[in-house]
């Protein structure tokens, strides 16, 4: 712990996410794999009791295209719902 | 074994906590969770500690399997939220803690609505000072808006205990049908407790206004109470499929433009208890089962994830996104504790969340719900979404605010392993886990095909997040409040009570008025006649009274002389 705190108080380290190319390189890997989860769906039997689990890479589009929608309308809904942080407070 | 309410340990302990001082309070306060978990063990089946009251039997304590993984989870909760909390040496909060868990362990052994209505009660009591805790006014009003709610629901259940009781003559807390005046108010209180949609926003006000550890307290117990009493009183009650599947949807849109990171598990906490809901809406052993495991599962999880927004508010002194990042160089371990929460609320194979929510999902699809499905499946990919990525991205990653702090305390880091650890060991060994739920499992959550299934949908949420945030797309951490359904009471409801008192103030002020005059008419009225100088209440003296009798005769002598 005290190594931890001088190495803090010095403000010296740089710490392997620092370097914005190893955080491309996440970025990347998270890509491959991606990539090889998509088209893993044509290697294993389907056996999902609703038809559009069978539709190809159902899971994989489903989680994409939702979650985008998702922080879409939440952005969206932000025009209208959002306040300054002292909204609530009292007036005096 | 023991034949009173194994809750009693908790709330009577709490009495002796004061007494006690230093490490002797410390070790007290642990021990007697520890206890409490190991008499679970020892429980048979059975109704015992009946109570006789105004003609009906009360049943203190029932046990069987749904009652007993409930007391269990709630045992080990409290045990290791006191280890989280043993550098705190508030006796309010600690005695508080422990009456608030142990009515609330007692309320599932009970096994009547009144023994039920009196520890739903005494549990939402002793949580409101959790809150209280903070010692501010923000605090104070949260607390007070908690209080109204749950002490609230508390007199719905006794209303519709007492009309229950006055329809079938029994109080007894069993299965119960939709329909009748009672079992209708019975489930408005559960279902006000287990924050359905429209009555859910007392938990998104005051669980991020309670203390560090009171949040993490608050996170386990209330709401899963509810579940229980739902999966108890209203399994296979078909509309809660449909209140379930909205309850895990619509809080994931609050979740993502939350600022303050404990506020976006409130509503993350809504969202899992949504999927419980579905569970005990379909009402098949298979989704029953998956209910109670999720409880339990999310119980851990959820808690882990509260206890390290609770560190970070320890150490950093806030919560909001919009002030953190880059945490994870001063505080490791708990960035690392937090992730482990993360994917298990997440559903990652091999984490807890996994092999719990497959059985809801499964239940769901073996049912046909296609719809319901659909929506906890996106209700899966927005919890990945705003627990998983969000609450370790922002608190520990994101950009580098500069601060920098000490790691949590011993206590807190070692309740958080504990309970990481836990995570990791249910999901690895699910089997083992399922011998405790309510009903034989026969289910296999590792197939190739779900187990690809689900890295599809979370790491292409990852992928959809990540593009986002590159691309700028994704709302940026702001100071703000987001209005919600709690807008009605606390901005609309005052302003309701001024228009009404703006439009009939004039005319009951007029109306007083008139009144007034009315009323002094009347008193004039009856003074000028009745008053001291009223012609009716003047003393008249004998005298003056023999010259009228004088008078009188005299007329009466006029009146006989002149008719002759």
């Amino acid at each position: 712990m005290t190594d931890h705190d001088n190495e803090q108080n010095s403000g010296e380290r740089r710490y392997w996410l620092d370097d914005p190319r190893n955080v491309n390189k996440i970025v990347w890997a998270l890509v491959v794999v991606c990539f090889g989860l998509f088209f893993a769906d044509g290697f294993y039997a389907k056996h999902g009791l609703f038809s559009v689990e069978h539709l190809f890479a159902f899971y994989a589009l489903f989680g994409f295209v939702m979650c985008v929608c998702l922080v879409l309308i939440a952005k969206w809904m932000r025009t209208f719902l959002m306040r300054p942080e002292d909204h609530y407070e009292p007036d005096d | 074994m023991i034949d009173f309410s194994p809750g009693l340990i908790l709330i009577f302990g709490a009495a002796l906590v004061p007494f006690l001082h230093g490490k002797a309070r410390c070790i007290f306060m642990l021990t007697l969770p520890l206890i409490g978990l190991i008499l679970v063990f020892t429980l048979e089946p059975g109704a015992y500690a009946k109570i006789p009251l105004l003609g009906f039997e009360l049943t203190t304590m029932r046990v069987d399997r749904l009652a007993n993984i409930f007391g269990m989870i709630f045992f080990t909760a409290a045990a290791l939220t006191v280890l989280y909390t043993l550098h705190d040496r508030d006796p309010l909060q600690q005695v508080a803690a422990l009456i608030y868990s142990g009515s609330a362990v007692s309320a599932v052994y009970a096994g009547d609505l009144i023994t039920l209505f009196v520890f739903w009660e005494i549990s939402a009591v002793a949580s409101v000072f959790l809150i209280w805790a903070r010692r501010t006014e923000r605090a104070y009003r949260a607390g007070m808006r908690y209080l109204i709610i749950q002490v609230g629901s508390g007199v719905f259940l006794l209303a519709g205990a007492l009309f229950q009781a006055a329809e079938t003559g029994s109080i007894a807390f069993d299965q119960f049908e939709l329909g009748s005046l009672g079992t209708t108010l019975i489930f408005i209180g559960f279902g006000i407790k287990c924050a359905f949609p429209l009555l859910h926003n007392w938990l998104q006000d005051a669980y991020p206004e309670a203390t560090v550890g009171g949040t993490v307290w608050l996170s386990v117990f209330t709401t899963k109470l509810a579940v229980y009493a739902l999966a108890r009183g209203f399994a296979g009650t078909e509309i809660l499929i449909w209140i379930g599947a909205v309850m895990a949807v619509f809080p994931i849109f609050f979740a993502v433009i939350e600022n303050d990171l404990r506020r976006v598990l409130a509503y993350s906490l809504n969202n899992q208890l949504g999927f419980m809901v579905v569970g005990i809406g379909v009402g098949s052993q298979l989704a029953l089962n998956g209910a109670v495991a999720y409880a339990f599962c999310n119980i851990l999880f959820e808690g882990l994830l509260f206890m390290a927004m609770g560190a970070v508010l320890f150490r950093a002194g806030t919560v909001k996104g919009s002030e953190l990042g880059g945490l994870y160089k001063s505080m490791p371990w708990s960035a690392g504790f937090c992730i482990v929460g993360a994917a298990s609320i997440s559903a990652f194979p091999l984490f807890s969340g996994f092999i719990s929510k497959s059985l809801i999902l499964t239940a769901l699809s073996e049912e046909g719900y296609l719809i319901p499905w659909l929506l906890l499946l996106f209700a899966s990919a927005g919890v990945f979404h705003h627990a998983g990525i969000k609450i370790p991205f922002f608190a520990f990653f994101a950009h580098d605010s500069g601060i920098r702090v000490k790691e949590a305390p011993w206590n807190m880091l070692a309740a958080m392993a504990i309970t990481a650890v836990l995570c990791v060991v249910i999901g690895l060994w699910p089997s083992q886990f399922y011998t405790l739920l309510p009903y034989p499992v026969d289910y296999q959550p590792y197939t190739t095909e779900h187990v690809i299934n689900q890295y599809q949908l979370l790491l292409f949420s990852a992928l959809a997040f990540t593009w986002l945030v590159r691309t700028g797309l994704y709302p940026p951490e702001m100071r703000s409040v987001n209005l919600d359904f709690d807008v009605t009471y606390r901005t609309g409801l005052p302003l309701l009570t001024a228009a009404f008192v703006r439009t009939f103030g004039p005319i009951d002020q007029g109306a007083r008025r008139a009144m007034l005059r009315l009323f002094r008419t009347i008193v004039n009225h009856i003074y000028r006649h009745h008053g001291p100088e009223g012609a009716l209440a003047r003393s008249v003296g004998a005298g003056s009274m023999v010259f009228w009798v004088v008078a009188m005769l005299a007329g009466y002598l006029v009146i006989s002389l002149t008719s002759f």
